[in-house]
C-alpha cells in the first residue's frame, strides 16, 4: 500500500478562489470555536455588560423621567422621557456586547493565548479568523441587543410594530463596533493603550444625544459628536422605535456598513502582518 | 473546505521534490536570519535541519509553512509558493511548532477537533480521529481535561497529535521531542516511521543527536543562516571526521593546560571545557600514545564519532548547551 503511495507525484493545484491567500472560506470553524470556549465562561461578564443599560433605563427613564416628563421625540411627536432614551440605551447594548468581545478578548488572544498563531498555521486565512472573531463579538451584541428590546417591550416603551426592526438595525451596529473594535485593538500593544479605549467609550456614551437632544451643543461639537459611531447608532434606532423612516436611516446605515469594511481589512491586515509576516 | 486537490500523475515521470528551496533569504532588519539556502527534499524522505541555537532553523520551518515570507529566494512546496498559496499549502501540512501553541480554552479532545474543523474537515472523520490520535499521545484518559492542566510533555505529544488531524502529506517538526520522557520519545519515533512509511514527507529540527541519526534519512547542517553540510548522517560522519573519537578527561582545570602536550596524537584534537577529543582512526592506539607520553587522564573513553563531532566539526560549537 505505501508503495503505491510513495509512486504518486505530490502536486497541489492553486485554488482559484479570490483572495487565495487570505481567506479559506471557513469562517464557521474560528465562529464555532469561540461559541464553544465561551458557553459556560465569563458569565458574570457577560451579564453585567447587559445590565448597566438596563440599570440606565430603569434610574433615569423612571426615575429622571418622572421630573421630567414628556419630550419631543423623532418626528415632533411628545413621548416620554423613558421612550426617548430607550431606543439609544438599545444602542449602547449593542455597542456594549460588540466592544468586550472584540476589544479586550481579541488583545488577551493575541498577545498571551497564542491563538491566531495556532490557527493561521492551518488552512484558515487572516480573514477568516478576522471575520469569525468579528462574527462571535456581533452574536454578543445581538443577545444583549435581543434582551434589551425584550425589557423594553416588558416596559411597554414599544410602541409601534415597527420598532422591532430595532433588532436587525442594532444587529448592523453591533457589527460595526465589532469590526472597528478588532482592527483598533490588532495595533494595540500594551494595555495602557487598551485602556484609551475605555477613555473614548464612556464619554461617547454619556454625549452621544443618549439622554438629550444634540441641539444642546454648539455647532463645532455637535459636528464631532456626528463624526462618531454612537451617534449614528442613537439616531437609526430613535427613529425606528418611532416608525419613522427618513433618507438619514440610510446615511447611518451607510457610516456602519464603512465601519464593518474598514475594519475588516484592518484586522485582516493585521493578523497578515503580526502572524504572516 | 479547502479547494485543493491533489492530481496523480504517471509513476515515469522523473521525482519531483516536494519541497524545494533556491537561495531562500530571511532578512529582520540588517540581519540574515536564512541567509541563501537551497535543497529538495523527495516524497516520504526524512530530512533534518540540524544547527545550533539562532542557526534558522524555525525561520525556516516557518517559511515553509507560508507563516513567514521570505525576503528572496524560491521557495516551492507541493508545487505551490507558499507566500501566495498558503491556505492551500498548509491544508496538507502537519506542524509542530518549537513552542506549543495549544488552545487553553478548550478541553484536550476538543483541542483536537477544532483544530480539524479549522481544515474544514467533518466531524464525522473528525471525532474518531481525534479517539485514535488521543490513543497515540497516550492522553485518552486527559480527553476532558483542560489544557492547563497537562504536563509539560503531555502538552507536547497533544500538540504532536493535533498536528496528524489532517492526515498531513509533509510534516514539520520543530524540536518534536524536547520535554518528553525516554518512553513518549521512542513512542514517537516509531509512529513517525510508520507515517514515514506510508509515505509522508518528515520535515524536522532536533538537538538530539541520537534522533537525527535515527530518523533523518538527510540532513543539513545550518549556521548562521548558511549551510555548512548536507547528507546522510553516516556519510556526514565519514566525511567530516575519523573512525572514533579519544575522550579524555584531566579536570576541568587541567584541560588547557594539558592540550599542547597531546601534539601529533590522532588526525585532530578538540579542547573542551570539560574533556579534550581526540579524533584518530583506531583510538586504542591513540590511548597507549597518550600513556607512553606520561599523561594520566581521570577518566578515558573510546567511541566511534557521531553527527556531534560532525557539527563540533563544522560549527565549532557543542549541540547542548
Ligand atoms: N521575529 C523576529 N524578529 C527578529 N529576529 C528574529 C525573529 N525571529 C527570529 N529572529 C532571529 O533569527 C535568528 C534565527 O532564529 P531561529 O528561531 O530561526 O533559530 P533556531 O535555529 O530555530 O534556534 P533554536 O535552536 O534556538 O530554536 C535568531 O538570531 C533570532 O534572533
Ligand atoms: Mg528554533
Amino acid at each position: 500500500m505505501s508503495q503505491h503511495i510513495v509512486s504518486q507525484q505530490l502536486r497541489l493545484e492553486p485554488s482559484r478562489r479570490p483572495l487565495g491567500s487570505l481567506y479559506a472560506g471557513n469562517v464557521r470553524a474560528v465562529f464555532s470555536r469561540g461559541v464553544k470556549a465561551t458557553w459556560g465562561t465569563n458569565w458574570a461578564i457577560m451579564v453585567s455588560g447587559f445590565v448597566e443599560p438596563v440599570l440606565y433605563l430603569v434610574a433615569m427613564g423612571i426615575g429622571l423621567g418622572s421630573l421630567i416628563g414628556t419630550v419631543t421625540g423623532p418626528g415632533g411627536a411628545e413621548i416620554g422621557y423613558a421612550n426617548y432614551i430607550a431606543p439609544a440605551l438599545l444602542a449602547v447594548s449593542a455597542m456594549n456586547g460588540a466592544v468586550y468581545d472584540s476589544t479586550w478578548n481579541v488583545f488577551f488572544k493575541l498577545h498571551f493565548a497564542k491563538l491566531y498563531e495556532g490557527m493561521l498555521y492551518t488552512s484558515l486565512g487572516p480573514l477568516d479568523v478576522a471575520l469569525g472573531e468579528i462574527l462571535l463579538a456581533l452574536l454578543r451584541g445581538a443577545l444583549y441587543a435581543t434582551g434589551f428590546t425584550a425589557v423594553m417591550g416588558a416596559m411597554g416603551l414599544i410602541t409601534s410594530p415597527w420598532a422591532l426592526l430595532m433588532i436587525p438595525a442594532a444587529v448592523v451596529v453591533a457589527f460595526g463596533f465589532a469590526s472597528f473594535g478588532m482592527a483598533i485593538t490588532s495595533y494595540m500593544k500594551t494595555f495602557q493603550q487598551m485602556d484609551w479605549i475605555n477613555f473614548i467609550m464612556l464619554p461617547m456614551f454619556l454625549f452621544s444625544a443618549t439622554f438629550y437632544p444634540l441641539s444642546v451643543y454648539p455647532e463645532p461639537i455637535q459636528w464631532l459628536i456626528q463624526a462618531l459611531p454612537l451617534w449614528h447608532g442613537v439616531e437609526m434606532l430613535r427613529q425606528l422605535s418611532a416608525g419613522i423612516f427618513t433618507g438619514a436611516i440610510l446615511v447611518h446605515l451607510l457610516y456602519f456598513l464603512v465601519m464593518i469594511v474598514l475594519g475588516l481589512i484592518l484586522s485582516t491586515g493585521r493578523l497578515r502582518k503580526l502572524f504572516l509576516n | 473546505m479547502p479547494q485543493t486537490s491533489l492530481s496523480h500523475r504517471l509513476p515515469q515521470q522523473a521525482p519531483a521534490a516536494v519541497i524545494t528551496a533556491r537561495n531562500v533569504v530571511k532578512t529582520y532588519g540588517d540581519f540574515n536570519a536564512v541567509d541563501g539556502i537551497s535543497f529538495d527534499v523527495q516524497q516520504g524522505e526524512s530530512f533534518g535541519l540540524l544547527g545550533p541555537n539562532g542557526a534558522g532553523k524555525s525561520t525556516t520551518m516557518r517559511m515553509i509553512g507560508g507563516v513567514s515570507q521570505r525576503t528572496s529566494g524560491e521557495l516551492s512546496i507541493m508545487g505551490l509558493d507558499p507566500d501566495q498559496h498558503g491556505p492551500e499549502v498548509r491544508a496538507h501540512l502537519g506542524v509542530v511548532p518549537q513552542q506549543d501553541n495549544l488552545d487553553e480554552e478548550l478541553k484536550v479532545r476538543d483541542n483536537l477537533i477544532v483544530y480539524g474543523r479549522y481544515f474544514g474537515l467533518p466531524y464525522s472523520y473528525l471525532r474518531p480521529k481525534a479517539d485514535e490520535l488521543l490513543e497515540f499521545a497516550q492522553l485518552t484518559d486527559k480527553a476532558k481535561a483542560k489544557v492547563d492542566a497537562l504536563s509539560g510533555g503531555m502538552k507536547r505529544r497533544l500538540t504532536i497529535a493535533r498536528s496528524l488531524m489532517n492526515d498531513p502529506k509533509v510534516l514539520l517538526l520543530d524540536e518534536p521531542t524536547t520535554g518528553l520522557d525516554p518512553q513518549a520519545r521512542h513512542i514517537l519515533w516509531d509512529r513517525l516511521f510508520r507515517l514515514k512509511e506510508a509515505g509522508v514527507t518528515l520535515i524536522l529540527t532536533t538537538h538530539y543527536m541520537d534522533e537525527a541519526e535515527q530518523l533523518c534519512d538527510r540532513l543539513i547542517v545550518v549556521d548562521k543562516g548558511k549551510i555548512m553540510a548536507e547528507g546522510s548522517p553516516s556519510a556526514l560522519i565519514r566525511e567530516h571526521s575519523t573512525r572514533e573519537v579519544l575522550e579524555l578527561r584531566f579536570g576541568s582545570e587541567r584541560n588547557t593546560t594539558v592540550a599542547p602536550e597531546l601534539g601529533g596524537i590522532g588526525e585532530r584534537l578538540e579542547t573542551l571545557p570539560d574533556r579534550i577529543l581526540i579524533y584518530a582512526d583506531d583510538g586504542e592506539a591513540a590511548l597507549e600514545q597518550v600513556s607512553n607520553r606520561g599523561l594520566r587522564p581521570i577518566t578515558s573513553l573510546v567511541r566511534r564519532s557521531s553527527l556531534e563531532d560532525v557539527f563540533l566539526r563544522l560549527t565549532g560549537r557543542s549541540l547542548i548547551d
